[in-house]
């Protein structure tokens, strides 16, 4: 049982990442603590992917004359980290978006409470 | 030769444009509007010629980079995609078409941003259908949606929040979606699509399969605003600038449907969604609630986006129940359907603009006889796609719902046929209480609003609509007539020859 948890640890701390992001979203009441959670929540997955790419007893992906090309054994994969590279880029590209749109939201109501942002829209 | 890169033109001529519509209108704001209706234009030829090309040819890929797939990453155009491709591009150029006229009274002086957005939305879009790998297709997932948000949150007050709504549930669908292929990288070990449909027969039996395309379809069916997860839907389409309503209603859920379509039957198969894991059945069954719901709804509600925004959940439900059902028949419903539902809510879209540019508003409490004058052609072409959306032959929304209760009689699900005439009945109350506003009350009960006014110089040809309003709407709702008349041809000519293997 406890090797179930050990042995898994860094898929636990995903799971823990992407829930504490989701309960970020749903439950808070504050538009940028919404925003902070949905960041962990996509920081959560690119975490996930990278995990997936490690090896025992394997290198970074970078030619090392000592190990030679012949063997890909010995490094880890790369792709992953190419993948969220660019998962990252368009983490950063969202979270612009998202702030942009707080700014304005906060311009026009006032506050970035979620619950007076419906009465302040309602009574506009 | 340019001609075999044809693939390629589309996304990144788009890309290239909007990126450059800034620089080039820096002078002359006008300049935006032309320039993004020629590359519009132009992906709509390129879009054509891929599907005459694959009509004679078959499908074909183009490579990025020579790179051989699976290392590289490869546009696909088979019927499917081509096929989507173009009815994409297609509304997208009435739309714009259209956007100029209304541009003044809904976007004052941001008409650089705006036709900017909607060039990396159709980037977004026509990179989403061609492309062959499940990587590629998140990195253009957000590029649309990143540039659906951007037009949402241009709208009115409210707009921004129902954007930030949007960008929420679009991200935890995109993010859905990026989890569920990194699961199927890790088992299968590779992301072009026909790779990983030849590799997962091998490893069916593997949880993390499941679970990839769970998330994989909860992803995209958030995007798609599938029932229960639609609630993002009603406020962006609501609040947005009647001419992004137009674009994005149309557009957004047709391609994530297109999406789930492709993942399920092509990189999956038939029988193992269907029948091992069952997972089209619960779509099925969501889908039938949300047109029920989605129906209900949309007759709830007083303004005319609203009840429109409504209504595509439920028209969403339509293409969901044809998915799920997994029948052949199911199948060309639902196809059809994307095709249908598009030019329908399109140009249903363009009216309720045309409405708020004439009067400054879409209530429907408010809309009587006097409309029929005002606006003759806009409110004829409402009736026209109103009736395709009830289902009238000979209308090309007749036809699809006529697939779809062909495919539920197959299953001998009664329920979704059940389901799919009560939801036509629904979709005749929500409508006919508008036709009857402003068609059904007598001349002579209407006041004197309703005589047709002397001085105003135009003639009763058009009333008070202009041109470039009217052209663009009549258009697109009058095609619906083609679309049903021909609804055989396409059919048999294109969407029989998708049908997956084993369906």
């Amino acid at each position: 049982m406890i090797d179930f948890f050990l042995g898994h640890y860094i898929y636990w701390a995903v799971i823990t990442l992407l829930v504490i992001g989701l309960y970020g979203m749903i439950l808070k009441k504050n538009l940028v603590k919404k925003l902070i959670g949905m960041t962990i929540f996509q920081v959560a997955i690119i975490m996930f992917y990278v995990a997936s790419a490690t090896k025992w007893a394997a290198t970074v992906p970078v030619l090392d004359p000592v190990l030679g090309a012949a063997d890909a054994v010995k490094y880890i994969s790369p792709l992953q980290h190419c993948l969220m590279l660019t998962a990252i880029v368009v983490g950063v590209a969202t979270s612009g978006v998202a702030f942009a749109l707080v700014i304005v939201i906060y311009r026009h109501y006032g506050t970035l409470n979620e619950s007076e942002l419906m009465e302040r829209m309602k009574s506009s | 030769m340019i001609i075999h890169n044809s693939p390629a033109l589309t996304p990144l001529l788009l890309l290239a444009v909007a990126i450059s519509i800034p620089v080039l209108a820096i002078k002359k704001t006008r300049a935006a509007y032309p320039v993004a209706m020629a590359a519009a234009l132009f992906s709509l030829i390129i879009s054509f010629f891929n599907l005459s090309r694959v009509w004679t040819g078959g499908p074909f890929t183009y490579n990025f980079g020579g790179w051989i797939p699976p290392i590289g990453i490869e546009y696909v155009l088979d019927p499917l995609s081509a096929f989507v491709a173009l009815t994409v591009n297609l509304v997208a150029f009435f739309v714009l078409w259209h956007s100029q006229g209304i541009m003044e009274r809904e976007l004052p002086g941001r008409a650089v941003p705006y036709y900017s957005l909607v060039l990396l939305l159709l980037c977004g879009a026509n990179g989403m259908i061609m492309t062959g790998d499940l990587f590629n297709l998140y990195v253009f997932l957000e590029i649309f949606s990143l540039a659906g948000y951007g037009l949402v949150g241009i709208g009115e007050r409210q707009a921004p929040v129902a954007a930030f709504r949007y960008l929420i549930m679009g991200t935890v669908g995109a993010s859905f979606y990026l989890l569920g292929v990194g699961f199927l990288y890790i088992v299968t070990g590779s992301l072009n699509m026909a790779d990983v449909r030849n590799i997962l027969p091998l490893v069916y039996g593997n949880p993390a399969v499941t679970v990839g395309l769970a998330m994989m379809v909860i992803g995209m069916g958030i995007k798609m605003a599938l029932f229960p997860l639609h609630s993002w839907l009603p406020d962006a389409y609501t609040y947005a600038p009647s001419t992004s309503s137009a674009l994005i209603a149309p557009l957004g859920t047709k391609v994530a449907a297109y999406v789930i379509i492709r993942i399920l039957f092509f990189v999956f198969d038939v029988n193992y969604v269907s029948r091992t894991l069952s997972i089209t059945d619960i779509i099925s069954w969501l889908a039938a609630i949300g047109i029920i719901y989605g129906s209900v709804m949309a007759i709830a509600q007083s303004e005319m986006k609203r009840m429109l925004a409504y209504s595509s959940v439920a028209q969403i439900g339509y293409i969901g129940l044809g998915i799920g059902m997994a029948n052949p028949f199911g199948f060309i419903g639902a196809v059809l359907h994307i095709l249908n539902h598009a030019f329908m809510k399109g140009a249903l879209f363009l009216v309720a603009a045309n409405l708020r540019k004439n009067s400054g508003h879409s209530d429907i409490s408010r809309l009587d006889a006097s409309y029929r004058k005002k606006l003759p052609w806009s409110m004829a072409a409402f009736t026209l796609a109103a009736l395709s959306m009830i289902g009238l032959p000979p209308t090309a929304g007749f036809f699809s719902k006529w697939y779809l209760a062909l495919a539920a009689i197959e299953k001998s699900n009664w329920i979704f046929l059940a389901v799919i005439l009560i939801s036509s009945l629904l979709n005749a109350v929500y409508f006919f209480r508008i036709l009857e506003k402003v068609y059904l009350i007598p001349a002579e009960s209407a006041g004197k609003d309703f005589l047709p006014d002397a001085k105003n110089g135009r003639g009763s040809f058009l009333g008070e609509e202009e041109y470039s309003l009217m052209a663009p709407t009549v258009v697109l709702s009058f095609s619906l007539l083609l679309l049903g008349l021909w609804n055989v041809n396409i059919v048999k000519g294109i969407i029989q020859r998708i049908i997956p293997l084993g369906m």
